[in-house]
């Protein structure tokens, strides 16, 4: 493999999705500590460039934009709920809007009241932080094939693959079923518009979506799917609840090293105990299960590369973090946030991959990417 | 290599079983050709091979099938893969990844295959299906004919010795329906493969067929044996059989080239006869319904229409004619509104379509989708029928009257997704139909309907343009365009390269030619009907001709 190397930076071919996502899970973890406005538009740009320049020309890859509408309708969500239900801050007053005397046992919300420029800006960069953070999964989701980052799961996890890729395949299809059944009423000679339309048309897209999942299952089925192999049920009982424990630790470790304010107990000891779990489960179920893999995703220079410049812009945060509070700027009193220098170099960094990642094979490369992988 | 023992489905809540008491067995390295009505049962029979049907699909099935000796009671679908490979009707909807090579693959990785032995037998599907050059292309992006042939390949990889299609060259135009063909004709020869096919085009599969099995349906029993035995008494037949029976041929002839070598005593008999005799009437065309000037479409970077300019008038049949992707759909989606033109301008009855409401469109053009079924959202054939009539402000039940005309026999109780690929077409036909508007669009109105049922849309449709709607059909099957067209417009890559009576347009292309055309050249005669009236005409109804 290592020979191969110096070829496979050059050679048309898709990138490891472990790399893919490892950059941008750093990228994100950058996003959840911070509300800086222009780190974060930042981040949204280098995952927007990473995206534009080396995603593939394959359906799932045009799912970039949705998830930046998405961020988009969270910010507007986090600012009206500010404005109609935040709590009052005091400072520069925009306007008001008729409060509403609430019970005593709902005391503690309010609704109405004066709004402040000081309560707007915080809420639209916590707004921002949101969206930022669903723009990195969206990179990682255009970036690397659904499928691709099942066959990297080890082959134990790859039961829960029915289900992940029918629930892949049921968004777009689900979306050109909606747009069939418009048509098809337009065909008929109904209203394409309204309310009643749209409810009028949900069964109908649902019963479509619902019938080539099944299609799909069955052909699933029918090239050998969760063939059982060799594999006792006990084994896999006891493979899959470990999966499960090593999961939820996992989740529950990352969460405490993200938030400041957690217990102990939740970072270090629960990563740990999530990984120790996870390799038990790889031990007892990986060694006898049946699958193999056809030409798997290597791992080599450009996947280290991708994947350092996510763990080198985590550092970088971490690094000003620790020197002020440059990632916090505040809003009370309101000031211009300062621009962290050592943070914008480490997103540089994490926009690299826009070159080093290898260039996604096009429709018309044949012979280009035969040499790699081999 | 299959064999099916008394083999009775009963789908669940449905009154009389689909097939009974089905007995029948392929012996290995045969093609063999399910035949049948529309809703016979063809697919339920071969989705019942490896067990899909009753494991996916609910319902009893009693008798045994077996495949190389494994019953499919015992083992479920995946424990058979390294047995039998099943392409369903859209191969589309059964592709798990994203790239040609991987999807090739993803049957041996399920199947625990060595890598190194994986790898060399990619390679070697990639070369016996021609799919080499594809082998980087994201799925989304291949033709019909590419998608059809990777997913043949898909499971092949698995190594089966059976291989089971479900209507394999329905959707393709007729260059890449051959390319599919010739593909299962080369596994069969070569590699000793059993291949259960079923096909509604038999003058597209019977000439490759060892063998038919043919489902009468109705609960009768099923016919087995080799195509000529089958063919003397089928009532389902493709053209070439049909002529050879008109002639009394023998041996009955299965493909264009058993017919011409049979044909030459026929062909200098009606060289005497003219034209009149036998060609529908000439029509003098009546006023122009719709008219399309410098239409052009694209999508995304896609030019689908280039600058196209057409007149459509009332009392004729038009095809539109053209390979897969040629612009063909586009074309009638602008002429029902559906799209706004990017450049020049679509008229019907002298408004736009875009522009009108839903309930005005359906008064000047009416269009039945490709994928017919998105029209229909009803529980029942009968609730679809009525919010027909009442849509179109018609007189309750005219729907149902021209539903029994194309597919007659359906109960009003169905449920429109229990009817077969044809019945559920036959209704959609006929909620646009109903309302007869001016100008009626049919896309691939054919797919998935036997001969019977093609002759009665064909009756149909004769009988709307001589009511004077102008009807176009966009369609890849000759034959229905030999009975039906007066007017065959050919599109290539968004242009049209070809517009003039039917007759001149397809008689002489090799590959838009249908069957009796290519017997008889030069004779322009198309279709078996058309020979009946040719040698009524030659003043003899005897074979003195012989």
């Amino acid at each position: 493999m290592g020979t191969d190397s110096a070829v496979a930076v050059r050679v048309q071919r898709l990138l490891h999705p472990g790399a893919w996502w490892i950059w941008a899970l750093g990228l994100s973890a950058c996003a959840l500590r911070t509300t800086n406005p222009v780190l974060l538009c930042l981040i949204v740009a280098v995952a927007g460039w990473v995206v534009a320049s080396r995603k593939a020309d394959v359906p799932w890859a045009r799912s970039f934009s949705s998830f930046l509408r998405l961020g988009a309708i969270v910010i507007v969500i986090r600012v009206v709920f500010q404005i109609v239900f935040g709590l009052r801050v005091s400072g520069t007053t925009l306007f008001s809007i008729p409060e509403l005397t609430l019970p005593d046992w709902a005391a503690g919300v309010s609704i109405g009241g004066p709004v402040t420029l000081e309560s707007l800006v915080a809420a639209l960069y916590q707004g921002l932080r949101l969206a930022a953070v669903l723009a990195c999964f969206g990179a990682a989701t255009s970036l690397c094939s659904p499928y691709r980052m099942l066959r990297a799961l080890p082959s134990v996890l790859y039961e829960a693959g029915v289900a992940v890729t029918i629930a892949f395949t049921f968004a777009p299809q689900a979306i050109v079923a909606s747009r069939q059944v418009r048509e098809a009423r337009r065909l008929r000679g109904r209203s394409d518009r309204g309310i009643r339309a749209w409810s009028a048309s949900a069964l109908p897209v649902l019963e479509g979506a619902l019938d080539r999942a099944v299609a799909l299952a069955a052909s699933m089925d029918s090239r050998g799917y969760g063939r059982r192999g060799g594999v006792s049920p006990a084994v896999r009982r006891r493979s899959v609840v470990l999966i499960l424990l090593g999961l939820i630790a996992l989740s529950v470790g990352s969460y405490g090293l993200l938030d400041p304010g957690a217990p102990a107990f939740f970072r270090l000891p629960a990563l740990a105990f999530g990984a120790v779990a996870l390799v038990g489960a790889l031990v007892a179920g990986g060694a006898t299960a049946l699958r193999t893999r056809y030409r798997p995703d290597p791992w080599v220079v450009p996947e280290w590369f991708v994947s350092i410049a996510g763990v080198i812009v985590v550092l970088s945060f971490a690094a000003v973090s620790r020197s002020g509070d440059a990632l916090q700027p505040s809003t009370n009193p309101l000031e211009v946030p300062s621009v962290p220098l050592l943070a914008v170099a480490g997103l540089l960094v994490a926009a690299l991959p826009a070159w080093i990642a290898p260039q996604p094979p096009t429709p018309s490369a044949t012979a280009a990417s035969v040499a790699v992988a081999a | 290599m299959i064999k099916f023992e008394h083999v009775t489905i009963t789908y669940p809540g449905a009154e009389s079983p689909t097939l009974v008491d089905v007995s029948f067995e392929v012996p290995e390295g045969e093609l063999c050709v399910v035949v049948g009505v529309t809703g016979s049962g063809k697919s339920t029979l071969l989705r019942a091979v490896n067990g899909l049907v009753p494991r996916f699909s609910g319902g009893v099935l009693a008798g045994s099938v077996a495949i190389n000796g494994r019953s499919t009671a015992e083992l479920p679908p995946r424990e058979l893969a390294d047995v039998v490979g099943v392409v369903g009707q859209d191969p589309a909807a059964g592709f798990v990844t994203d790239y040609v090579e991987d999807e090739l693959a993803y049957a041996m990785e399920n199947l625990g295959i060595e890598p190194e032995i994986m790898r060399r037998r990619v390679e070697d599907i990639l070369d016996l299906l021609g799919l080499h050059e594809l082998r980087h292309r994201p799925l989304s992006s291949l033709s019909g004919g590419q998608q059809q042939r990777v997913a043949i390949g898909s499971v092949l990889t698995a190594g089966p010795r059976v291989l089971v299609l479900d209507e394999p060259t329905s959707a393709l135009d007729p260059a890449a329906a051959e390319e599919v063909l010739a593909a299962l004709t080369r596994l069969v020869h070569d590699l000793g493969i059993t291949v259960l096919v079923a096909e509604h085009r038999l003058e597209r599969v019977v000439q490759y067929a060892d063998r038919i099995v043919m489902i009468p349906g109705n609960g009768l029993p099923v016919v087995v044996g080799t195509p000529a035995e089958v063919f003397t008494r089928s009532s389902v037949a493709p053209p070439v059989v049909e002529l050879g029976r008109l002639a009394g041929w023998n041996p009955l002839p299965l493909s264009v080239r058993d017919a011409r070598r049979l044909a030459t005593p026929l062909r200098d008999h009606l060289k005497t006869v003219s034209l009149s005799s036998f060609g529908r009437p000439e029509r003098s065309g009546g006023d122009v319904v719709a008219v399309t000037s410098g239409l052009q479409a694209s999508y995304g970077p896609i030019t689908a229409l280039r600058g196209v300019d057409l007149q459509f008038r009332s009392g004729e049949v038009v095809a539109l004619m053209g390979r897969n992707g040629a612009g063909k759909s586009t074309l009638l989606n602008h002429l029902v509104g559906l799209r706004e033109p990017a450049l020049g301008a679509v008229r019907v009855m002298g408004s736009e379509p875009h522009r009108l409401s839903a309930r005005d469109v359906v008064r000047v053009a009416g269009l039945v989708p490709q994928d017919s079924g998105v029209l229909l959202y009803h529980d029942t054939v009968g609730a679809e029928c009525g919010a027909s009539d009442r849509d179109a402000g018609l007189v309750p039940g005219t729907t149902r009257v021209v539903l029994d005309r194309i597919v007659p026999d359906i109960d009003a109780v169905t449920h429109p997704r229990d009817l077969s690929e044809g019945q559920r077409l036959g209704l959609a036909l006929s909620i646009v139909l109903a309302s007869e508007p001016p100008l009626l669009l049919l896309d691939e109105p054919t797919r998935g309907l036997d001969y019977g049922a093609k002759q009665r849309l064909v009756e149909v449709l004769r009988r709307l343009a001589e009511d004077g709607h102008a009807v176009i059909i966009a369609t890849h099957d000759v034959e229905v365009v030999a009975a039906v067209a007066d007017r065959c417009i050919v599109l290539a890559e968004g242009e049209v390269v070809a517009d003039g009576p039917a007759r001149d347009v397809v008689v002489h292309s090799p590959v838009f030619a249908p069957q009796v055309a290519k017997v008889l050249a030069p004779l322009p005669l198309l279709t078996v009907h058309e020979v009946e009236l040719a040698l009524a005409a030659a003043g003899d109804s005897s074979l003195s001709w012989q």
